[in-house]
C-alpha cells in the first residue's frame, strides 16, 4: 500500500475495567441487546402461557374426589377420554364442524377479497376496514345476533311469515349443528379475509399480464396462475380458523342445541357444574393434541402438494 | 497532507456479520483536516466502517483512534464525530430549526444562544428562510443540506458522509461536491466520505482509500492513483484503462523490455521486485497517453496499426476502439477534440496508427 | 388493471358479491340496534312500534352499570400493559439482528392460535392451584396475554413504517437510548402506540372466554350479557346495551385501524 508513513506512535491503549469490559461486550452483541429489550415480553408470555399448560398437563394426571383432588398420578382421565364413545362422537363432530367452518369460511371470503385486490382502485384501506371490522367487536353479540336471527320467533321465521311465504316457522334452523357451522362462518369470515387478501394483493401484476399475452382468457389466467399463488394464504386461513373454532364453547352453546354441542362445551362442564377438573384438563390437553398432529398432517400435506403442483 | 500524527488511526480492524467478513484486517491513517474518501463497489466494506467509526457497529479485532483516544468502547452519543446519512434521516415530527437544534440539547444553551447557532448553520448551507419547513416540503437536495448543517452545528472533530450526494441528479451532485469542498476547507474539520462514485471521489478528496472485499487495496492522493495504481483491480477501478497481457524478456536497471500479445516487443519503465525476466506481468496504458493517426509516428517511441471498431463522439472529447490484430479486446483511445485533424480518422473501419511514449506505460502483477 | 386480466365475469359480479358478502357480514349485527328500539320483548318480526324504555332501562340498571365499569377497569389496565410490551417487542424485532427471532416471534403469537378455552382453563388451574384467588387481576392477566401479540403485530408495522436512521441520527447527535426514544421514536410511532391502546382496550372490553373463567364474583360486560341472556323480559335490555357496545366498538376500531397506517407525516405503506 502506498502511504506516507506518519511517524511512530506512542503507545496509547489504557487498562480497561471489568465494567467496561462488560459494557463493551454487551453493546458488541447486537443480539445480547436485543435480546434484553425483547425479554420482559419474552419473559412474561412464556412463563404465562408455559407455566398454566405444565399445570394442567399435570393435574390430567389427578382425580377429582368431591372438592379435593387426589395427587396420585394415574392414566385414568385419559383412558376415559379415549375409550368413552361419547366423547370420541363428540370429538369427530367437533372436527367435523370446525372443518366445515373453515371451508365455508375461505370460500366465501375468496371472493370479496378478491374483489378488493383486484377490483378496489380507490379508498382500498376503506375496504379492508370494513371487511374485517366486525372481527374486532364482541364476539357473544355476533353469536347472540345468530341466534336472534334463526330463532324459532327469530328475524328470518318471523321475517318470513309476515312476507307470507310460510305459515309454520322453520324449526331446522336453530339448534342444529348447520346453524352452528354457519354461525362459526360468519364470526370468523372477517379474520379469513384478510390473510387471503393480503396473498392476492402480494401477485406481481405483471404475471397476470404476462399469462394474458401468452394467450391465456380471465378464466384460464384465474386457474393457472392467481388461484395456485394464492394459495398459501388460502392453506393458511384454513388453518387459523380450524383452531381456534375447535376450542369454541360459547357458539354450540347458544344456537347449537343438543345436536349441535362441541368438545368444548364438555370441557367447560367439567369446570362448571361436573366439577370435575382433572378429567377437563385431560379433555382439553387431548383435544390439544389431537388438533395439533391434524395441523402438522395438514401443513406437510399442504406443502407436498405444494411442490408437486405449483 | 500534513506532517501530523495520524490524528485517525483505524488499527488493523476487522468486522464479520455471521460468515461474511465485511472488513478485513484494515489499517489507515487519516490527517487532521483531511477530506479522506472510502471509495468502492457496494459490499466492499466502505459503509460498515464508516458505521464503525461513528459507534453503529463494533470492531471485532482491533481498535480505532480518534484523536489519541481509543473510542471502540464509546456509544455514537458520546462520540466526537457527525454522521451524515445516506437518507438524511431529517426527522419528520421536527420543522428545520428543531432539527439542526436537536444536537444542541446537551449543551443546554440559552434560547438565543440556540436561535443564532441555528442560523449561523442555515447560513452556511444557503437556506436562510427555511426555518419553518417540515421534511415534505424540502426536496432532496436541500433535505441533504439541512443534514449538513444539523451535524456541522455540533462541532464534531470528525464529519462522517455516508454517499451522501448519490440520490442527487447529475447536476445538483456536482454542484454540492463543489460545495462541500470549499466547506470543509473553510471549516478545517476532518471529512470522512463514503462513494462508490470514482470521479466524485478523485473530485474532493485529498486522498482515498480504494476498497473491495473488505480489504483496503490503495491508500493514496488521487494523482498517485491515477497515475501509480498498485494492481490491477485499482488501475480497473479509476477511470479508463486499458490491460495487455505482456511477458518480460529483459531487465534493465530502471525498465524491462516485454513480448506483449498485440502490440509487439515494447519498453516500459519498472521498478517492482516482480518484475523479472521470465514473469508473466499486465502492460497498462490509459486511453488519454494513446494518440491516433494515419501513419507512424516520429518521435513516439512505439506503433501499430490497427482499425477503428467503434467511434463515441461526446462533444469535448471523442472515444475509440481501435482492434489490434493479436489484442484480445479493442484498444480504448481518447483523444480531445482538438487533436483530431482529419476527417478520416473518424470513420468506423478506417485503418489507424496508435502511438505512445514508453513513460506511458505501468507494470502491474498478473493474478 | 385491464379488464381482459380479472376473472370473475365483469366487475359488476364480484361487486353485486362484495355488497352481498357485507350485508351478510354486518346484517345480522344490525338487527340488535333495530329490535332495541322495538316496543316488544320478543325479537321477532313484525316490529310493534317504536320505543326508548328498554334504553332507560340500561340506564337505571345498577348491576350492568357494574360490570361496564369493570369491562373498562380491566380494559384499560390490559391495554396499556400489552401496548407497552409489544412495543418492546417490536423495538427489539425490528431493530436488531437477533438470532432465532421467527420462533420467538411465534411463541409471542402463541394466543392468537390456541383456542381460549385451552388459556383459560390452563390459567385458572394454575391460578387456584397457586392459591391465587379469581378477581379483575387475574382476567387482566388473561386479558395481557391475548392483547400483545396484536400490541406487539400493530407497532411491528410503525417500527417498519419508519427509517431506522432517525434513530441512529438522534443517537450520532448526542442522545442517549431513553432520550432518542422520547424525542424520536416516539412522536412518530405515536399514532401507532394509540391505534395498539383502542385495539387492546376493545379486544379485552368485549373478550368473553377468558373473562368467563377467569373472573371472581366481579364480572365483566360480556359475563354479565350472557348471565341475561336466558331472562326472555331483560332480553331488550340486553339489545340496548349490545346496540351501544357495537356503536362505540366500531367507531374506536375505525380509528384505531386508520390510526394504524398513518405514522406521523407519512402513511405507513406495505402492512395491512
Amino acid at each position: 500500500m502506498t502511504e506516507t508513513a506518519l511517524g511512530t506512535a506512542p503507545p496509547r491503549r489504557p487498562p480497561r475495567s471489568l465494567t467496561q469490559r462488560l459494557a463493551i461486550a454487551f453493546r458488541r452483541s447486537e443480539a445480547l441487546r436485543g435480546y434484553s429489550l425483547l425479554s420482559p415480553t419474552l419473559v412474561v408470555m412464556a412463563l404465562s402461557m408455559c407455566a398454566p399448560l405444565i399445570m394442567m398437563v399435570v393435574m390430567s394426571f389427578w382425580s377429582q374426589t368431591g372438592f379435593e383432588f387426589d395427587t396420585t398420578l394415574s392414566l385414568k382421565n385419559y383412558s376415559e377420554a379415549f375409550s368413552s364413545p361419547i366423547y370420541e362422537a363428540l370429538l369427530l363432530r367437533t372436527l367435523k364442524i370446525s372443518g366445515a367452518c373453515a371451508l365455508a369460511t375461505v370460500l366465501i371470503s375468496y371472493p370479496m377479497a378478491y374483489y378488493v385486490a383486484f377490483h378496489v382502485h380507490r379508498r382500498k384501506i376503506l375496504w379492508i376496514i370494513l371487511m374485517t371490522l366486525p372481527f374486532w367487536t364482541s364476539y357473544l353479540l355476533r353469536v347472540f345476533a345468530w341466534k336472534v336471527v334463526l330463532g324459532f320467533n327469530g328475524a328470518i321465521n318471523s321475517g318470513l311469515k309476515v312476507l307470507g311465504l310460510i305459515d309454520q316457522p322453520l324449526e331446522f334452523l336453530l339448534y342444529s349443528q348447520d346453524a352452528v357451522v354457519i354461525t362459526l362462518a360468519h364470526a370468523w369470515a372477517a379474520f379469513a379475509v384478510l390473510p387471503i387478501y393480503v396473498s392476492l394483493e402480494k401477485i406481481d401484476r405483471s404475471l397476470l399480464e404476462a399469462s394474458a399475452d401468452l394467450g391465456n382468457g380471465p378464466a384460464a389466467t384465474f386457474f393457472r396462475v392467481t388461484l395456485p399463488l394464492s394459495l398459501p394464504g388460502v392453506m393458511a386461513a384454513m388453518l387459523l380458523i380450524f383452531i381456534p373454532t375447535v376450542g369454541d364453547f360459547v357458539t354450540p352453546a347458544l344456537v347449537g342445541g343438543p345436536d349441535g354441542l362441541m368438545m368444548a362445551n364438555i370441557i367447560q362442564a367439567q369446570f362448571g357444574k361436573v366439577n370435575n377438573w382433572p378429567l377437563g384438563a385431560a379433555l382439553a390437553i387431548s383435544m390439544m393434541f389431537i388438533v395439533a398432529i391434524i395441523s402438522l398432517l395438514y401443513v406437510w400435506i399442504s406443502r407436498q402438494v405444494a411442490e408437486r403442483f405449483l | 497532507m500534513s506532517g501530523d500524527e495520524a490524528y485517525i488511526h483505524i488499527d488493523h480492524v476487522t468486522k464479520r456479520f455471521g460468515d461474511v467478513v465485511a472488513v478485513n484486517d484494515v489499517d489507515i491513517r487519516i490527517s487532521r483536516g483531511e477530506f479522506f474518501s472510502l471509495l468502492g463497489a457496494s459490499g466492499c466494506g466502505k459503509t460498515t466502517l464508516l458505521r464503525m467509526l461513528a459507534g453503529f457497529e463494533m470492531p471485532d479485532v482491533g481498535e480505532i483512534y480518534i484523536d489519541d483516544s481509543a473510542i471502540s468502547g464509546v456509544p455514537p452519543h458520546r462520540r466526537p464525530t457527525n454522521m451524515v446519512f445516506q437518507s438524511y434521516a431529517i426527522f419528520p415530527h421536527l420543522n428545520v430549526r428543531r432539527n439542526i437544534a436537536f444536537g444542541l440539547r446537551r449543551e443546554k444553551l440559552s434560547k438565543e444562544e440556540t436561535a443564532k447557532r441555528v442560523d449561523e448553520a442555515l447560513a452556511l448551507v444557503k437556506l436562510q428562510g427555511f426555518g419553518d419547513r417540515r421534511s415534505h416540503e424540502l426536496s432532496g437536495g436541500q433535505r441533504q443540506r439541512i443534514a449538513l448543517a444539523r451535524a456541522l452545528i455540533c462541532r464534531p472533530k470528525v464529519l462522517l458522509l455516508d454517499e451522501p450526494l448519490g440520490a442527487l441528479d447529475k447536476k445538483l451532485r456536482e454542484e454540492m461536491q463543489l460545495e462541500l469542498r470549499a466547506l470543509q476547507q473553510s471549516l478545517g474539520i476532518t471529512f470522512i466520505f463514503v462513494t462508490h462514485d470514482q470521479e466524485e471521489a478523485m473530485t474532493l478528496s485529498d486522498r482515498i482509500a480504494v476498497m473491495s472485499g473488505g480489504k483496503a487495496l490503495q491508500i493514496a492522493p488521487p494523482k498517485v492513483l491515477y497515475n501509480e495504481p498498485v494492481n490491477v483491480e485499482v488501475a480497473e477501478f479509476i477511470g479508463q484503462m486499458n490491460f495487455i497481457d505482456a511477458t518480460v524478456s529483459e531487465r534493465t536497471g530502471n525498465g524491462a523490455v516485454l513480448d506483449t500479445a498485440g502490440l509487439g516487443r515494447i519498453g516500459a519503465p519498472a521498478k517492482a521486485d516482480f518484475v523479472r525476466e521470465g514473469a508473466k506481468v499486465v502492460a497498462a496504458i490509459r486511453p488519454e497517453k494513446l494518440t491516433l493517426s494515419d501513419r507512424p509516428q516520429e518521435g513516439q517511441a512505439f506503433s501499430v496499426e490497427g482499425a477503428i471498431a467503434t467511434a463515441a463522439y461526446l462533444g469535448d472529447r471523442s472515444h475509440f476502439y481501435v482492434a489490434v490484430e493479436g489484442c484480445a479486446k479493442p484498444v480504448a483511445v481518447a483523444t480531445q477534440e482538438t487533436q483530431i485533424s482529419q476527417d478520416r480518422l473518424l470513420t468506423e473501419g478506417a485503418r489507424v496508427w496508435l502511438s505512445w511514449n514508453e513513460q506511458s506505460v505501468i507494470l502491474l502483477e498478473r493474478n | 388493471m385491464s379488464r381482459s386480466t380479472t376473472f370473475g365475469g365483469t366487475n359488476r359480479t364480484l361487486m353485486v358479491y362484495a355488497v352481498l358478502y357485507l350485508a351478510f357480514l354486518y346484517g345480522p349485527v344490525l338487527l340488535l340496534p333495530l329490535f332495541s328500539f322495538n316496543d316488544s320483548i320478543y325479537v321477532a318480526f313484525p316490529l310493534k312500534g317504536f320505543t326508548t324504555q328498554w334504553y332507560e332501562e340500561m340506564l337505571s340498571n345498577e348491576p350492568m352499570h357494574a360490570a361496564l365499569l369493570n369491562s373498562i377497569k380491566v380494559g384499560t389496565v390490559t391495554s396499556v400493559i400489552a401496548t407497552v410490551l409489544g412495543a418492546l417487542g417490536a423495538k427489539a424485532v425490528t431493530r436488531y439482528r437477533i438470532p432465532g427471532v421467527k420462533p420467538v416471534v411465534g411463541v409471542i403469537s402463541l394466543p392468537l392460535v390456541v383456542p381460549g378455552i385451552i388459556l383459560g382453563v390452563a390459567l385458572l388451574i394454575l391460578l387456584t392451584r397457586s392459591g391465587i384467588p379469581l378477581t379483575l387481576v387475574t382476567v387482566t392477566l388473561g386479558h395481557v396475554l391475548l392483547c400483545v401479540p396484536f400490541a406487539m403485530v400493530t407497532l411491528i408495522a410503525s417500527f417498519d413504517g419508519f427509517d431506522k436512521s432517525m434513530e441512529e441520527a438522534a443517537a450520532d447527535l448526542g442522545d442517549n437510548v431513553l432520550w432518542s426514544f422520547w424525542r424520536v421514536t416516539l412522536p412518530i410511532i405515536f399514532p401507532g402506540i394509540l391505534a395498539s391502546l383502542l385495539l387492546c382496550f376493545t379486544i379485552s372490553f368485549d373478550e368473553f372466554i377468558m373473562a368467563f373463567f377467569l373472573a371472581g364474583t366481579e364480572p365483566t360486560l360480556p359475563i354479565f350479557i350472557y348471565s341475561q341472556l336466558r331472562f326472555p323480559q331483560k332480553l331488550p335490555g340486553v339489545l340496548a346495551m349490545g346496540a351501544c357496545i357495537l356503536v362505540v366498538s366500531f367507531v374506536v376500531v375505525f380509528l384505531s385501524q386508520w390510526l394504524r397506517r398513518r405514522n406521523l407525516g407519512v402513511p405507513v405503506n406495505g402492512g395491512v
